[in-house]
């Protein structure tokens, strides 16, 4: 098993005729990804990927002729909220959104909207989402992957991938793992992943990655804490040394409520029993000595 | 990114042209770049009836008025000495070079209000306080009752209804409609110029002399205080103006223009990596291995040799520098790419500083053919790359 991604996976990618669209999709497909159409407004009739994969104009012709049930987004800033709420209107349940610089606020009501229609929107601005032998979404290398039972869940984007070579170095597998994006509004938390690796029964251990900045660390903690008593967790977060005055301003540092630290992370992840890591590479030996046994 | 905002602060002035703009109850202001220039502008609010006028730099730190940034004055010639004092002086490092001239309110009361992006509920925060013109910091931390919120809807926006509870629960119920105008007024202004905060503190009901000669009480924006995404920033051009290109240090420009996340440090190593999350985490470990970043730089995703080039000369011109990690994970980012970049940097070099450079994901390989050919210091794991690159710099010290 895996969550978000994998074998059943259905995927379309909007934006595939677009440069980053394309390199990516070839990736994906050369992966295993079921890749089974291509969406660009005005491209419909065409062929993508050596002929592979059919464009249609609009998701919802692209959902009807091939069943695709998710989706990823490689449309410029500007557009991609709209090409979101497209997809969800089209029935698609699992969105994943890589393009960055979206401007915050657009993404209130989107983020609204997908909720309202039952789907999942991961990012904007992820990397993506792996599940190591089944299916990759997004722009993760696919060679750093092991197959594996290790849930990995972070909001950067190489410093996943620089944990996740520590892991496979070490022969640690993954049984899916996610960037959740570091955009002020994305669609799914680290808590919305523990959820759902919490009730993924092939994941056996969770990998925790975050940066200082805001709360979802603390809040994923918190749930952790109560949920995750049985799995052995470990955690890495970025920017313990970085100098204060840098981040946030006055209102937003109220709202975190004293959280947004690295030393507030630490602590709260320490709390909920995961092992904290002062380098990404001890990161399989703190899963080891929690009692992960892969 | 995280951990390091992008986001565009815009001083008092340009805020409260904003939301003038917006109409919002703003008093008027005058900007002044000089002494007499101030006095002009004082000279212009007495003769409409001030009895004093206010005079407050124009930086984009906090803490003016402590710092002496924020004075008064009773005639045109005080206001002309105490523009001089302001203007030059140094606040928080940045040198004052406009000031803004007010008339003086007739202050009644002072309240706190603001709209902000609240990023873990995904929506937009009213906050307000009757407990204003003090740090609200300091209020959250002290006495976090004296605060009231409420969310804006992702759709509907601040219904009208909300406005009023939270002009009620502040004690501004004397002042309904026009609370409810400010309160609607800053959300719609956070959505017209994309900004993640809009801050009136204080927000005053002031004490006025009408034309007809009879005393009226009325609530208005005193000072302001607005950020705006960068992100959104390519649709607002006349927005792009409002950054002060005399508080921009000349490394933060070139950064800018470059595409690249720069943050200049006080440490003597220069770190050049892709992404903002793994960049924090070489200088957590360059400190970790007893050294001291000189910088946080992200190149971002998908840089070319002219980017790492860019990135370089950005850390060469901290003379501080006297040793330079590259760690790059290559994913839409070619190591290959970052090779070449590297090699064509260094033949440019000003100055000959140690390298220590770690490529690893896509093209590594090709990336390590380069290097080797070059005769570049490489490491393998980044524990051992920060490792090395803190010994070079001892060395450089030694």
């Amino acid at each position: 098993m895996s969550i978000l991604v994998g074998r059943e996976t259905r995927l379309i990618i909007q934006g595939i005729t677009g440069r980053e669209g394309e390199f990516h999709a070839r990736a994906m497909q050369a992966y295993g990804t079921n890749v089974v159409a291509g969406m660009t407004p005005g491209k419909g009739g065409q062929r993508a990927l050596d002929g592979t994969v059919p464009v249609f104009n609009t998701v919802a012709e692209a959902v009807e002729e091939t069943g695709a049930n998710t989706t990823c987004i490689f449309v410029p800033a500007f557009g991609a909220p709209d090409a979101i709420l497209e997809a969800v209107g089209a029935g698609i349940e699992t969105v994943f959104c890589i393009t960055e610089g979206i401007p915050a606020l657009d993404m209130i009501p989107v983020v609204e909207a997908v909720r309202q229609a039952g789907a999942r929107l991961i990012g904007p601005n992820c990397p993506g989402a792996t599940s190591p032998g089944r299916a990759k979404v997004g722009i993760i290398p696919g060679s750093i992957h092991r197959e594996g039972d290790v849930g990995v869940v972070s909001r950067s984007g190489t410093l996943t991938y620089e944990a996740v070579q520590a892991m496979t170095d070490a022969g640690i597998g993954q049984s899916t793992c996610i960037g959740i994006g570091g955009d002020p509004v994305i669609g799914t938390t680290f808590l919305d992943v523990l959820r759902l690796f919490a009730e993924d029964r092939e994941t056996r251990a969770l990998v925790l990655i975050g940066e200082i900045g805001g709360a979802a660390e603390e809040e994923a903690a918190a749930w952790a804490a109560e949920n995750l008593q049985h799995l052995p967790k470990a955690a890495f977060i970025a920017g313990r040394t970085a100098p204060e005055g840098k981040r946030m301003g006055h209102a937003g540092a109220i709202i975190s409520g004293g959280s947004g630290t690295a030393a507030s992370k630490v602590a709260a992840l320490e709390a909920a029993g995961f092992r904290v890591a002062g380098s990404p590479t001890e990161i399989p030996g703190l899963l080891r000595a929690a009692g992960y046994e892969g | 990114m995280l951990g390091y905002d992008a986001r565009v602060k815009i001083q008092e002035a340009d805020a409260k042209g904003l939301l003038l703009a917006q109409g919002l109850p703003v008093p008027g202001w005058s900007v002044s770049r000089s002494a007499s220039e101030a006095r002009g502008a004082a000279e212009s609010f007495f003769a409409a009836g001030a009895g004093r006028v206010v005079i407050k730099a124009q930086v984009l730190v906090g803490g003016r008025g402590k710092a002496g940034g924020v004075k008064l004055a009773s005639s045109a010639s005080e206001a002309e000495a105490v523009a001089a004092g302001i203007l030059g002086m140094s606040i928080k490092g940045i040198t004052v070079r406009k000031v803004l001239v007010a008339a003086a309110a007739d202050i009644v009361k002072e309240y706190y209000l603001s709209a902000v992006l609240d990023r873990s509920a995904r929506r937009i925060l009213l906050m307000g306080s009757a407990e204003g013109g003090v740090e609200i910091e300091q209020v959250a931390a002290e006495r976090p009752d004296a605060i009231v919120t409420i969310h804006a809807h992702p759709h509907l926006g601040l219904a009208d209804w909300q406005a009023r509870q939270l002009a009620y629960r502040m004690g501004l119920g004397g002042q309904l409609k026009a609370a409810v105008g400010i309160a609607k007024g800053l959300v719609r202004t956070m959505l017209a110029y994309d900004a993640d905060l809009v801050e009136i503190n204080p927000l005053a009901i002031v004490r006025g002399v009408g034309p007809d000669g009879s005393v009226a009480e009325t609530l208005v924006c005193l000072d302001a205080k607005v950020t705006l995404d960068d992100s959104a920033l390519p649709r607002h051009p006349e927005l792009e103006a409002l950054r002060d290109p005399d508080e921009e240090d000349p490394a933060d420009l070139e950064a800018r223009q470059s595409g690249i996340s720069f943050i200049r440090l006080d440490g003597t190593i220069g770190c050049m990596v892709n992404g903002a999350g793994l960049a924090m985490t070489t200088m957590d470990l360059v400190k970790r291995a007893g050294g001291e970043p000189a910088n946080f730089l992200d190149i971002g995703g998908g840089a070319k040799a002219d980017k790492v080039a860019a990135a370089m000369r950005l850390i060469l011109a901290d003379p501080k520098v006297d040793s330079i990690l590259v760690n790059i994970f290559g994913g839409i980012t070619r190591g290959d790419e970052v090779a070449r970049g590297l090699i064509a940097a260094r033949a440019q070099q000003v100055r000959d500083v140690p390298m220590v450079v770690r490529i690893v994901g896509t093209n590594a390989a090709e990336a390590a053919a380069l290097l080797e050919a070059a005769r570049f210091e490489t490491a393998t794991s980044l524990d051992e790359a920060a490792a090395k690159a803190v010994g070079a710099s001892a060395r450089s010290a030694a």
